[in-house]
């Protein structure tokens, strides 16, 4: 797994957030972090999407359990965009 | 009464926090916007705005045929950014039209001052078929126009309030190709045909504000404004990168409705309004006109400031130059500006900012009111450092770019153009000889005098309400309580017996000043509770106020009222009339949290106070 995508991926949770000293590890979930309701999470979507320049596709979130998940999802969305 | 060199709430902010990363922070606002920043970062940017002191309160009711969660969060930051302190009410997912027809208590104990409408092409429900009669399409029009005339109405009578409603955008899909706008069936072509209705409704109806996303999907781009798996995951119909650009022109709308517009274009001459430099070069070679593309830029810039002038906006110049060489720049054969545009011209080797705050004073205006535009980065440098109340957009230095950056920031947003608006510029061109006027007088009385005066000071009536409500939003300086009223609020005082209400009307013989002054008092028992007074100050140190308090105490003498209330709430623009009451002989008063308090006894052997403006009684 890739440390500095973690990194940045932690960079935008702070941000979005606004909770300077967040840690996220692959096991962080809506069930584990304070405040992260639909609202929220369209946030932290579109501010990957953004951040990434990567699309998510329809149906591709629903199945993500953790950011473990996402992580995975997000690296192979880059690897692909970079082949 | 002028702010002159004291710093603004926002300046002090900054520098308590001691955050340069704020500022920067704060930069993501220049144009061209920088949306990916503001949307990463709204919570700190909300955080860092809520600190600035003062701001107003409004209660904004968003009704959303979508998802609006994007829209109300960058419409709070770009709301707190203008000075306004918004709280909302949104309604549930796709429910405006419910929540309006049907009764809502939710709705109506929230008490809105606006109205948001925020619907999309999405929201229209009666689209013709592809291949309808023109007889058919008129039809389906009228349905969905009548539909909205309904909406439309029911907020009117229930509510009252402000409505801001969008136009329909631009749909990314085009089924029939080029021919959308072409058949009478198409999507585009009956779109096109409800906005033409839209905007009709705005031009007639004073409460109705129409927001131009029509304008804004294609500025954003459509690829941009609307992406289909926000819309089918979320049921967003803008994705949040449009939701920045259509939160930014409703914040301005709502900005300019609180009063919040500015008034004033300063500009810088060498490389602003003209290529070159006017005392190096000469008029003859400066890069202005046809010739050159750089020549054609500079002819493009004037033309648009000049429509803004035509608007309203006054124009004003602060340049270093030398006073005598400047103004002929203004003689070159392709300038569209002229001298007689500006109503303030300031060409010297001062500091720019003595100059900006010299124009305030001259032309009765607050710095607030100021857009200073300067090719020259160090020059907004230092103008944005000693005067941070005074607006400098970072330009830059290619003047292709200066209109649409200067229309990005939405500084001069008009939400009418109503007479008065049209004769702004006129007026403060009058002010600045009435200045002039002043200078020659040995004794300021002997100067009133010599302006032959005259006031029209009435109670409210029907084609003043437009007016009043606008100068009640706007007015900040010369205001004793700093309350907004609504249109509708205003003609409930006007038709309340238990009111007085009271407009003032200047004219002198440099020109009419139209309709500068309003007073609101509430009749409890014998007494008479002043709640609103207020006054432009384009006519301050005239007499008026005294005017306007003969007027009052007359109208309480007739109707048995033995004193008159008045209270002063300090804000920080307000400081001017601190002593008003006690300068029309007011008592203190007991009583009162956060303001003072002071009593005047009616007496049957009062004096009038006005002495140099003769009244004008409407037959």
């Amino acid at each position: 797994m890739d440390e500095q995508l973690q990194a940045k991926v932690q960079d935008i949770f702070r941000d979005v957030f606004d909770v300077p000293d967040l840690k996220i590890d692959r096991h962080s979930s809506a069930a584990t972090i304070e405040g992260w309701d639909s609202f929220m999470h369209i946030n932290l979507v579109s501010a990957i999407e953004r951040a990434f320049k990567v699309r998510f596709a329809l149906g591709e979130l629903q199945s993500l359990k953790n950011v473990g998940d996402l992580l995975d999802l997000l690296q192979s969305k880059i690897a692909k965009a970079s082949a | 009464m002028l702010e002159g060199k004291r710093r603004t709430p926002v300046g002090s902010v900054f520098r308590s926090l001691q955050l340069k990363s704020m500022v920067d922070l704060l930069s993501s606002f220049n144009d061209p916007i920088n949306a990916d920043a503001i949307l990463l970062k709204r919570r700190q940017i909300k955080r860092v705005l809520q600190e600035i002191p003062h701001k107003t309160p409004v209660r904004i009711a968003i009704l959303g045929g979508s998802t609006t969660a994007d829209v109300r969060s960058m419409l709070e930051l770009f709301l707190l950014k203008a000075g306004l302190e918004p709280v909302f009410y949104e309604s549930e997912y796709n429910q405006y039209f419910e929540d309006v027809l049907f009764d809502n208590p939710a709705l109506r104990n929230f008490q809105p001052n606006v109205i948001y409408v925020f619907t999309t092409w999405q929201n229209v429900t009666g689209f013709p078929p592809v291949d309808a009669s023109p007889e058919e399409v008129d039809a389906a029009a009228k349905a969905e126009t009548d539909r909205l005339r309904t909406f439309w109405d029911k907020i009117r009578s229930q509510y009252g309030c402000m409505i801001l409603q969008n136009n329909f955008d631009i749909p990314l899909s085009r089924p029939l190709g080029n021919l959308e706008s072409v058949v009478p069936g198409g999507r585009l072509a009956f779109l096109n045909r409800l906005n033409q209705e839209i905007a009709a409704e705005a031009g007639r109806n004073p409460l109705f504000q129409m927001v131009d996303i029509h304008y804004l999907s294609a500025k954003v781009g459509l690829d941009r404004w609307f992406d289909p798996d926000y819309w089918f995951s979320y049921k967003m119909a803008l994705t949040p990168v449009a939701s920045v650009y259509a939160a930014r022109s409703v914040a301005s709308v709502i900005g300019s409705l609180y009063g919040k517009a500015k008034k004033c274009l300063v500009l810088d001459l060498d490389n602003t309004l003209w290529g070159g430099v006017i005392g190096d070069d000469g008029v003859a070679n400066l890069k202005l006109g046809r010739e050159t593309a750089l020549g054609e830029s500079f002819v493009a810039f004037q033309s648009y400031v000049k429509a803004l002038h035509r608007r309203g906006v006054i124009l004003a110049v602060c340049s270093k130059n030398s006073p005598e060489v400047a103004p002929q720049g203004f003689s070159h054969p392709d300038s569209v500006l002229q001298m007689a545009d500006f109503s303030a011209f300031y060409a010297n080797w001062d500091p720019k900012h003595d100059n900006l705050a010299a124009i305030a004073r001259d032309l009765n205006i607050g710095l607030d009111s100021i857009v200073f535009v300067d090719d020259n980065p160090a020059e907004r440098a230092l103008v944005s450092a000693q005067l941070p109340a005074v607006a400098v957009p970072d330009v830059g230095a290619d003047v292709s770019r200066f209109q649409y950056i200067l229309e990005g920031h939405g500084y001069f947003e008009p939400v009418r153009l109503n007479r008065d608006d049209n004769q702004r510029a006129q007026y403060y061109e009058d002010n600045a000889a009435r200045t002039d006027a002043a200078a020659a007088f040995a004794d300021y009385g002997q100067f009133l005098a010599s302006l032959d005066m005259t006031a029209e000071i009435e109670p409210f009536s029907a084609v003043y309400m437009d007016r009043i409500a606008q100068l009640t939003n706007k007015t900040n300086q010369f205001n004793l309580t700093t309350r907004r009223y609504t249109i509708a609020e205003i003609e409930k005082f006007a038709q309340d017996p238990c009111c007085i209400t009271l407009y003032g009307r200047l004219t002198d013989k440099f020109g009419d000043n139209g309709l500068i002054s309003v007073l609101v008092a509430k009749l409890e028992g014998s007494e008479a509770v002043v709640d609103l007074w207020l006054m432009s100050c384009r006519v301050l140190k005239r007499g008026m106020e005294q005017a306007m308090f003969d007027r009052l105490v007359d109208e309480c003498r007739q109707r048995g009222i033995a004193s008159i209330v008045g209270t002063y709430i300090p804000t920080s623009k307000n400081g001017m009339v601190e002593g008003h009451y006690q300068s029309l002989g007011f008592e203190p008063a007991a009583g009162g949290e956060g303001c003072t308090r002071w009593k005047f006894q009616v007496t049957p052997d009062y004096q009038p106070q006005n002495r140099y403006i003769a009244r004008r009684k409407l037959t």
